[in-house]
């Protein structure tokens, strides 16, 4: 048998947070939201996730690079997908999978609105790599 | 004190005894433009062909070209071709030695702001470049202000589009959730997943209905009917409206006044909207079980209501941030809050109709006290 795997899911929007919760946990996995930077680093202590979906901008606007940066240092084998409204607000292209500059630290860059489709997508590009 | 602009001046003629005679004169020129307090200065160069003149534009545009018409080689008249075509911001003044209806007519046609006839006196000089320098100044800066409306144009129509697509993002990700049936035997998810799409989505009307206030009460177009409106009893109804989000919250409101009755002139649709943003704000940034207190306070000439509440309040620097439009505070007390962003927006419109102001006083988690000023005579 598999192990369960652990998702953690990081925005400020309570709704995406909620959305997230119900798909990942009725495909079987265990979820543990929190709603900014900092709750979701007081999770790191008992909570050691295998995903984790992470909102760019929340309190302040670097938020989701700097929680991608502690993450991917504290458990460098967690699987970081970023998801952002950025591009379609400000015009900003994020380099996303193919980045060679590797200044984001996430596995994956989705623009809001994300679609689970695209999330179980990309988990599966990156688990097969 | 006045600041300086210096202006450039070319002067294009083939007669060097012309050129000097333009440069002495305009040596001490100056001029005060009083809209702004700058003080225009020219400095002033030379070209002695067509040629010259155009080498000299195409590396940089001067403000203000004298130009004669009749030179060797390429015209005047051709020089204000060429400055048309590359579209300079310049003001062209055409020297002409025989003031010809048909050199008029066409430099007139290339854009030339005035003529110089020659010949001409350096007073004549002065007022025709004292009106060019006027004019482009003038033309700046009204090109100035309607870039600067067009940028607020567009934040204003950026930020309105986020806040619309957020709530329409929520909902269509329940709507995706309820599709799928994903997690839906469970009936507390189901419920949920209802209330949180109905909650978006009448955050939604409401961001739209403060946006069309706002918009009639910028515009003007709307109606105002000025009665005898009695504030207290605008208070009291507007308590009766917010009553039941606030007992949800065990949150008490009150209403303190000296008076039975406080009578302005105004559009009681507008004093409601005041009541109602004060009211509501003062129970949505509450903390449970906390209270509000409406104050009502009759001077000679004005009305000062002051709402005043027990929650999460804000810093002087959120307090300094908050009257711009669409401005929420973003932070962990105010991240579960809904809110249009446009309801100080409209308070402040409103007010401003009634020679009053917003003002607001608030401690970190100790509350909040918004007040708005209405004059009894408009």
């Amino acid at each position: 048998m598999t192990e369960i795997k652990k998702v953690l899911v990081v925005d400020d929007d309570p709704d995406f947070r909620g959305q997230m919760e119900i798909m990942f946990s009725t495909r079987g996995y265990e979820v543990t939201t929190a709603p900014g930077r900092k709750e979701a680093q007081e999770t790191f202590q008992t909570f050691v996730p295998d995903i984790a979906v992470v909102d760019l901008m929340m309190e302040n606007d670097d938020d989701g690079f700097v929680l991608a940066y502690r993450l991917k240092k504290r458990f460098p084998d967690c699987i970081v997908i970023m998801v952002t409204n950025v591009t379609g607000e400000t015009g900003i292209e994020f380099p996303g999978e193919d980045d060679s500059s590797g200044w984001i630290n996430a596995d994956a860059v989705l623009s809001k609105p994300v679609r689970f489709e695209q999330i179980e997508e990309e988990l599966r590009k990156i688990e097969s790599r | 004190m006045a600041e300086e602009k210096i202006l450039t001046l070319l002067i294009v003629d083939d007669e060097a005894g012309m050129r000097a005679g333009v440069r002495r004169s305009l040596r001490h020129f100056s001029m005060e433009i009083e809209d702004t307090a700058e003080v225009i200065k020219l400095n002033v160069a030379e070209a002695a062909s067509g040629e010259e003149a155009i080498a000299l534009m195409e590396k940089a545009s001067p403000d203000i070209v004298l130009l004669d018409n009749k030179m060797g080689g390429i015209t005047g008249l051709e020089v204000l071709q060429w400055i048309n075509e590359k579209d300079l911001d310049l003001m062209a003044i055409m020297i002409t030695a025989y003031a010809s209806i048909e050199t008029a007519i066409t430099a007139t046609k290339e854009g030339a702001y005035d003529f110089l006839p020659k010949p001409f006196t350096p007073a004549e000089l002065k007022v025709s470049v004292r009106q060019a320098a006027a004019h482009l100044v003038a033309l700046r800066q009204s090109r100035e202000l309607e870039r600067e409306k067009k940028r607020v144009r567009f934040q204003f129509i950026s930020v309105l589009a986020h806040e619309l697509k957020a709530p329409l993002a929520a909902i269509e990700g329940y709507l995706y959730l309820l599709r799928d049936g994903t997690g839906l035997d469970d009936p507390a998810v189901y419920d949920r997943v209802v209330a949180r799409s109905l909650l978006r989505l009448s955050g939604m009307r409401k961001l739209i209905y403060d946006l069309l206030d706002l918009t009639r009460l910028e515009s003007g177009q709307k109606r105002r009917e000025l009665t005898d409106v009695d504030v207290l009893d605008c208070a009291r109804n507007s308590m009766e409206t917010m009553e039941p989000d606030a007992d949800r919250r065990g949150i008490t409101i009150s209403l303190e006044s000296s008076v039975e009755e406080v009578v302005i002139t105004a559009d009681s649709g507008e004093i409601e909207i005041i009541f109602n943003n004060l009211i509501s704000n003062a129970v949505k940034y509450n903390r449970d079980n906390g209270s509000v207190i409406v104050k009502i306070e009759n001077e000679r000439k004005l009305v000062r209501i002051s709402v005043s509440d027990t929650g999460i309040g804000m810093s002087g620097e959120e307090m300094e941030k908050l009257f711009g439009e669409f401005v929420r505070i973003k932070n962990s007390k105010t991240r579960n809050i809904l809110g249009s962003g446009l309801g100080l927006s409209i308070m402040k419109k409103i007010a401003s109709l009634y020679n009053g102001n917003v003002t607001v006083d608030s401690t970190p988690d100790v509350g909040s006290t918004f007040t708005v000023t209405l004059g009894k005579k408009i």
